[in-house]
């Protein structure tokens, strides 16, 4: 049986979707251990113990990996490797700092971002922004994998019934340290488990626009909020919102894009949405192409409407 | 300090890729090619880091065919010192690109060494923690702001949820996001001047590093494609067809 250990991603207490889709991705190759590394994880790796699909967690409660940096975490995860076949993490930020160090200590190839599981080492991953899919083969002995969460279902978070086991690795190297994080915290819905995304580009003119027109409708619908590359770089709205190749990935059921005219990097990380909504005053925009349904008009007449009247 | 800066040519961002009928990957004849743009961010930042007084030498470092050439003469017309393009035709992957920047880091000893988080054609996002990895030093990737203070180097991170702030002890690599800075054009007279400077050529061999794919591309093929939909006339119709898909 493949032996499958595999990264969780946590703030010490809860476990985020995106490791819940990676547990399903992981399960199809093989038998699952998750990796619960932190400082005062306990309920953390009690709570990966329960998901569905978990059949260990070993749990590394340490100050070293109380941030999740990648010097202290590779090696913690590179010294594991022996017992396993393969590394599985989600593609999240830190799955991405993390993958490659690991993969690189123990001499293998990584997968980035796989969509799916097409046998025992051969998976397809998006190239080119997602305007083209690989389907790749792995040949070293051992993978090193990351998924996209979106193209996966979460595994239950309950159900599981792991045993929890604890272990120590060799801690702090010394090499990097933590000073602090600006972490925005939100009342909305987190973008890459959000069910509905608004999402705005550089037609919004504004920083204050972004708000006053976007937030009230994101309000009513209980959605995420978005932005396109160029609302970010403009200042409008905080890099955390962006959605496309080099930003998120998302994939709601509805995704209405306001004033975003569909860049091909924007699309990357939006076309796999359920249904694309798009509100442009430019008829000709490339966004239209792709959108379920379109409304040309100017959004800042339209958006406020649309807020009234649902 | 010297500066290792690696940059890798690729499509240029504004093509739509084309995939070939044969699903061998993507067609790439007679399509424009430039520089990576988070490697371009990464030579203006080196630059930066020049002016400033931190850094003293950009070496700026291209693995690729000969036509790589062109993208390392744009690096040195930005503003960097002196090149090294390891030729090869194959497909580098990242972990063969990363134990050659490891060969050139043994020699040349960087103080930091700075590349794009991600190349825009294979998506990988793997070289720069790789590197760190191999030379056992400390990594700052998807860089938003970048300070050095006596022996470390200070990264702010853009991660999910926000940005995070790291402190690592030099030597290390950093990985640059869109937004540490917004790289220049080079100058006529400064393009004039690349020409001159110097341009080593290496092989993978001359690094010991054997570049053999480790993945098998089975195939390449397009995504399925979304269709355009209906447009409807106003805010009403809008949100009757909102309505139908359980929204409201």
């Amino acid at each position: 049986m493949t032996k499958i250990l595999l990264w969780v991603e946590h703030d010490n207490v809860a476990i985020n979707d995106a490791t819940l889709a990676a547990v399903t991705a992981a399960g199809q190759l093989g038998e699952v251990t998750a990796l619960v590394a932190g400082l005062g994880c306990d309920a953390a790796a009690a709570a990966a113990a329960q998901i569905s699909g978990v059949s260990k967690v070993l749990k590394a409660d340490d100050a070293a990996y109380a941030h999740g940096l990648a010097e202290n975490a590779g090696t913690l995860i590179a010294s594991l490797m022996a017992g396993y076949d393969a590394f599985v993490s989600p593609a999240t930020t830190s799955g991405k700092n993390i993958a490659p160090r690991v993969a690189a200590l123990l001499d293998v190839a990584q997968v980035s971002e796989i969509l799916s599981v097409e046998g025992p080492k051969t998976f397809t991953r998006p190239i080119y922004a997602g305007n083209a899919i690989a389907t790749i083969e792995a040949t070293d002995a051992k993978m090193v994998i990351t998924v996209r969460g979106t193209a996966f279902a979460n595994a239950a978070a309950t159900g599981g019934s792991g045993s929890v086991e604890s272990i120590s690795g060799a801690g702090e190297t010394g090499l990097a340290h933590f000073v602090g994080a600006d972490i925005v915290k939100s009342e909305r819905p987190e973008l890459t488990s959000a069910k509905i995304i608004v999402s705005g580009g550089r037609a919004l003119k504004d920083a204050d626009n972004f708000k006053a027109i976007l937030f009230p409708l994101a309000d009513k619908l209980n959605a995420g909020v978005g932005a396109s590359r160029a609302a970010v770089d403009a200042g409008y709205a905080p890099n955390d919102y962006q959605v496309g190749q080099t930003g998120k990935i998302v994939a709601p059921d509805i995704y209405i894009a306001v004033g975003i005219s569909g860049a091909i990097q924007h699309l990357a990380g939006m076309k796999d949405s359920k249904a694309i909504v798009a509100i442009n005053k430019d008829e000709d925009a490339p966004i239209f192409q792709v959108a379920d349904i379109g409304l040309v008009g100017d959004l800042f007449d339209v958006v406020p409407e649309l807020t009234r009247l649902l | 300090m010297r500066i290792l800066v690696c940059v890798k040519r690729v499509i240029d961002y504004n093509v739509k890729p084309r995939v070939r009928l044969d699903g061998s990957g993507i067609d790439l004849a007679n399509v424009k090619m430039s520089m990576n743009p988070f490697d371009e961010i990464a030579v203006e930042e080196a630059i930066r880091l020049k002016e400033k007084g931190v850094a003293t030498e950009i070496v700026v470092v291209s693995v690729g065919p000969l036509k790589a050439q062109e993208t390392l003469r744009t690096a040195l017309a930005m503003g960097a010192d002196r090149a090294i393009l390891v030729m090869t035709d194959d497909e580098v992957e990242p972990l063969a690109v990363a134990k050659i920047v490891k060969g050139i880091a043994d020699e040349e000893a960087p103080g930091l060494i700075i590349t794009g988080k991600q190349a825009i054609d294979d998506d990988s996002n793997q070289v720069g923690q790789m590197v760190a990895a191999l030379l056992g030093r400390p990594q700052g990737t998807f860089a938003n702001e970048i300070v050095i203070e006596g022996d470390s180097v200070v990264v702010k991170r853009e991660v999910d949820g926000g940005l995070e702030t790291v402190k690592l002890l030099l030597p290390a690599v950093v990985t640059t996001d869109l937004r540490l800075n917004e790289p220049r054009y080079a100058s006529l007279p400064n393009i004039m001047k690349a020409k001159s400077k110097p341009l080593a050529s290496k092989t993978p061999a001359d690094y010991a590093v054997d570049t053999l794919p480790r993945l098998k591309t089975l195939r390449v093929d397009e995504p399925p494609a979304r269709v355009a939909g209906i447009k409807v006339a106003d805010v009403e119709s809008l949100i009757s067809q909102l309505k139908q898909m359980g929204v409201a």
